[in-house]
């Protein structure tokens, strides 16, 4: 048995009204690739902090090479030689490659910064790891692959002993990755211990010795890769047999009722071209940044459009605005509630019925008795909960709250619907009735945009498959021709193919 | 303990304020609670609680506007321009409104178009246009009050009553009961709320957010013109430097009304009683021989105070 590196026992941590942790146990060993699995806000990301010192957490022992630790703050574990290297970056975008990679542990001579050794020694590690970068140049300036480098490169200035990544992969090429599991290879050669988070079974499967299953702040497992089958990790992630999560949606071939041509915008989307049928959930999917979200988008005019055409129901939508949108059938429902979908403040019946307060309305007046009547019957048919209409949204669980967002479809004739990274953040309780919400739209003649980061709901869910890279289409292809694998080398655009 | 701290959570600091002073104002001054006193405070706070409602459909809507005072002294001064051009009293009293009226929604509109348009911080344009209204005020004044105002005005929206109730006070009553239902069963009451808690979930839901915070801002303006018309009417002459405490007293009061001013949250009623809260501390340090200069620091103290303790109050929540 290899020496245990880091060994974490019965970590507990509570946030306002969520358990995020409940009596966690881990075990990383010297050498080794763990992979951390689990659905969103199954407390992964609260496990890599706690280690990484940017959270406390609230009862539980971190040992570290046996001996039991405390960080107070990520300062201290990075002195202990832990490092991660987190999805959402923490980069100064006005400061240079070098500066970020320095920053927070500048070299000084005499109390001054020695601009030049850091630039010397910010070079070493960019060529150490092969990434391709001039370490001059500003982070506002960089592709987001190559900030993701920078991320990297920030994490190996100090000798490193435990390396944590959180979804490295995310925004980088498939040169990129391999190059990245070279590096990951080379490191665990050399006794440093990994923990790697990431959703891509396919991907990680190449690369990890090890993996441990979190599924609501609990771990559920740990497997040695080898036994780690797709269907026995869904079936641990989720609790639930992957049959009785995706319900089988039928699709019938029905009249196209939107068809973009040639379009192009102003932020990236190249001459995209696609048809949507009634009755059809058109999966979209693509890497963070392939402009997949931007598809949704320009279709309900939040994109400046500079070419092409969107023809719904055989007319042209000429002046496109949300309200306008909404009027002729189309709802969209962004990715990012918190910020583009709820009005936390408000309650839950303000925000069921903000984009259709208009029905409500006679001679000037809202209808409050009617309103209330049309949101109570939702919320009971949606099962939200709790059914307490007036009580401020932001008080809801995430399920709850997206399938307010979702439910604001169902108030009037909705022909289209845009679903953004629909069950993100949700649990798979949730995740089940809005995957049955979207059967019954399709059941009842809807046609469905889907956009998703979750390969497994593209694969199990959507009648066809469109996958995005570099703002381009580079496949359209039928679920039963779909495969994981599949859909994965159109991430990286066709020449791959 | 866990009681007050729960009121507290719930509408905020204003009743502690409210019941604190009380007890204060009496112990130091008998007068504070006699009859004649109490006319005397809802007489003052109507100015307030319409110049209040007024700045609450702009920080509804996450803005603020600082020139409801300059709007107010160049209301004023416009309209009794007007008046004392003309001979027929009522011909004059009437144009005379209109006119204050229409300036000072025009002054919201110019403020609504460059917030909501291009885009420009609250802070930004309305402070400039603090200046630039006042500098009009005062430039077309010449410096100097305007008197000889029709007779009438006074006697009917300055100081007339009806029933034994203060014009004023009836017309502000009339107000906030207007807005009151506009603000709570019509949509723009509801696309306000939706605008200032969450602009781009707004957007999406298909509320012309532009058109709806642009309207915050025209009605500010209409509503201050109100006050500036009922001021003028009340000292009987157009003011240059009437209403420079508006600002101000405005947002402190719908803050310390349970108003947030990040936008979305809050009831014009908490507004109304913040009015009613800063007038009765003014009462009462008046009462009390407190100097003007020093009742200065105090209104200052009691905003950053109320917002410090609006924060507090989040934070409480939150857990």
């Amino acid at each position: 048995m290899p020496e245990s590196l880091l060994k974490a026992v019965n970590i507990t941590k509570n946030f306002p009204g969520v358990k995020a942790l409940d009596k966690v146990c881990f075990e990383l060993q010297a050498g080794e690739v763990h992979v951390l699995f689990g659905e969103n806000g199954a407390g992964k990301s609260t496990l890599i902090k706690i280690f990484a010192g940017s959270l406390i957490p609230d009862k539980g022992e971190i040992l570290l090479k046996g001996s039991p630790v405390s960080f107070r703050n990520p300062y201290d574990a990075r002195k202990k030689g832990i490092s991660a290297v987190y999805q959402e970056f923490s980069l100064i975008n006005q400061l240079s490659v070098a500066e970020n990679i320095f920053l927070g542990a500048e070299i000084k001579k005499i109390g001054i910064l020695d601009d030049k050794k850091m630039l010397q020694k910010a070079e070493k590690i960019l060529n150490e790891l092969n990434f391709p970068l001039n370490p001059k140049k500003k982070v506002g300036d960089l592709k987001r692959a190559e900030r993701q480098m920078t991320e990297i490169a920030k994490a190996f200035k100090n000798r490193i002993k435990i390396l944590i990544l959180d979804e490295p992969t995310a925004s980088l090429t498939d040169m990129e990755v391999k190059r990245l599991f070279e590096i990951i290879k080379n490191l665990s050669a050399k006794g440093v211990g990994i923990i790697y988070i990431s959703h891509r079974i396919n991907e990680f499967k190449k690369i990890g010795d090890r993996i441990t299953i979190l599924r609501n702040g609990k771990n559920v497992g740990a497997l040695d890769m080898a036994e780690a089958k797709e269907e026995k990790l869904i079936t641990l992630m989720t609790g639930q047999s992957v049959k009785n999560i995706f319900p089988k949606i039928p699709f019938k071939t029905n009249e196209v009722i939107l068809s973009v041509k040639n379009l192009s915008t102003r932020d990236g989307l190249k001459n995209i071209s696609f048809d949507v049928r009634r009755g059809e959930i058109l999966g979209v999917a693509g890497l963070v940044g392939s402009g997949k979200s931007r598809i949704g988008r320009s279709i309900f005019s939040l994109e400046e459009i500079c070419a092409g055409e969107i023809i719904f129901e055989k007319k042209q939508i000429k002046k496109i605005s949300p309200k306008n949108c909404i009027e002729k059938g189309i709802i969209y429902s962004p990715a990012d509630r918190h910020k583009e979908g709820l009005v936390l403040c408000r309650s839950v019946k303000e925000n069921q019925t903000l984009a259709s307060i208009s029905l409500f309305e006679r001679r000037g007046f809202i209808n409050l008795n009617k309103e209330t009547e049309t949101v109570r019957k939702v919320v009971d048919k949606m099962s939200i909960h709790p059914p307490d209409l007036d009580r401020k949204i932001k008080n809801l669980s995430g399920g709850n709250q997206q399938k307010v967002v979702l439910s604001r479809g169902l108030n009037q004739k909705i022909k289209l619907f845009i679903f953004d990274e629909a069950t993100c953040g949700i649990d798979i309780g949730a995740k089940h009735e809005v995957y049955l919400f979207l059967k019954e739209q399709i059941l009842k003649g809807a046609a469905v945009i889907y956009i998703s980061s979750e390969l497994p709901e593209i694969l199990r869910l959507c009648h066809t498959i469109m996958v995005i890279s570099s703002g381009e289409i580079s496949s359209i292809m039928q679920s039963e021709d779909a495969s994981e694998e599949k859909i994965l080398t159109n991430y990286f655009g066709m020449e791959a193919v | 303990m866990n009681l007050l701290k729960r009121i507290f959570v719930k509408v905020g600091i204003l009743p502690f304020l409210l019941i604190i002073l009380f007890i204060l104002f009496s112990i130091a001054e008998s007068r504070f609670i006699s009859i004649s006193n109490i006319l005397n405070v809802s007489r003052q706070a109507t100015y307030l609680a319409i110049v209040t409602t007024a700045q609450m459909m702009t920080i509804l809507c996450a803005g603020f506007d600082l020139s409801v005072g300059s709007s107010v002294a160049l209301t004023g001064i416009a309209a009794s321009m007007v008046m004392v051009s003309i001979q027929d009293p009522i011909l004059a009293i009437t144009l005379g409104i209109l006119t204050g009226i229409g300036v000072a929604a025009f002054i919201g509109l110019i403020n609504g178009i460059t917030i909501a348009l291009f885009g420009v911080s609250p802070f930004v344009v309305t402070l400039g246009m603090m200046s630039v209204a006042h500098g009009f005020a005062l430039l077309i004044s010449g410096g100097a009050p305007i008197f000889n105002l029709p007779s009438q005005l006074n006697q009917t929206l300055g100081i007339g009553k009806i029933g034994g109730i203060p014009i004023p006070l009836l017309m502000a009553c009339c107000i906030i009961a207007i807005i009151y239902i506009m603000l709570s069963k019509t949509r723009v009451g509801r696309y306000f709320y939706a605008i200032g808690g969450n602009k781009e979930a707004a957007r999406l839901s298909g509320i012309p957010v532009k058109k709806y915070t642009c309207l915050a801002y025209v009605l500010c303006g209409i509503l201050t013109g109100i006050a500036g018309i009922m001021l003028t009417a009340r000292v009987a002459s157009g003011e240059p430097n009437l209403g420079s405490a508006f600002p101000l007293e405005s947002i402190a009061a719908a803050v310390i009304g349970g108003v947030s001013l990040r936008g979305g949250e809050g009831n014009l009623i908490g507004a109304i009683f913040g009015a009613v809260l800063i007038v009765l501390i003014r009462n009462g340090m008046d009462l009390i021989n407190i100097s003007s200069y020093l009742q200065m620091v105090v209104m200052g103290a009691l905003l950053i105070f109320a917002v410090v303790m609006d924060r507090l109050r989040l934070s409480i929540k939150s857990v």
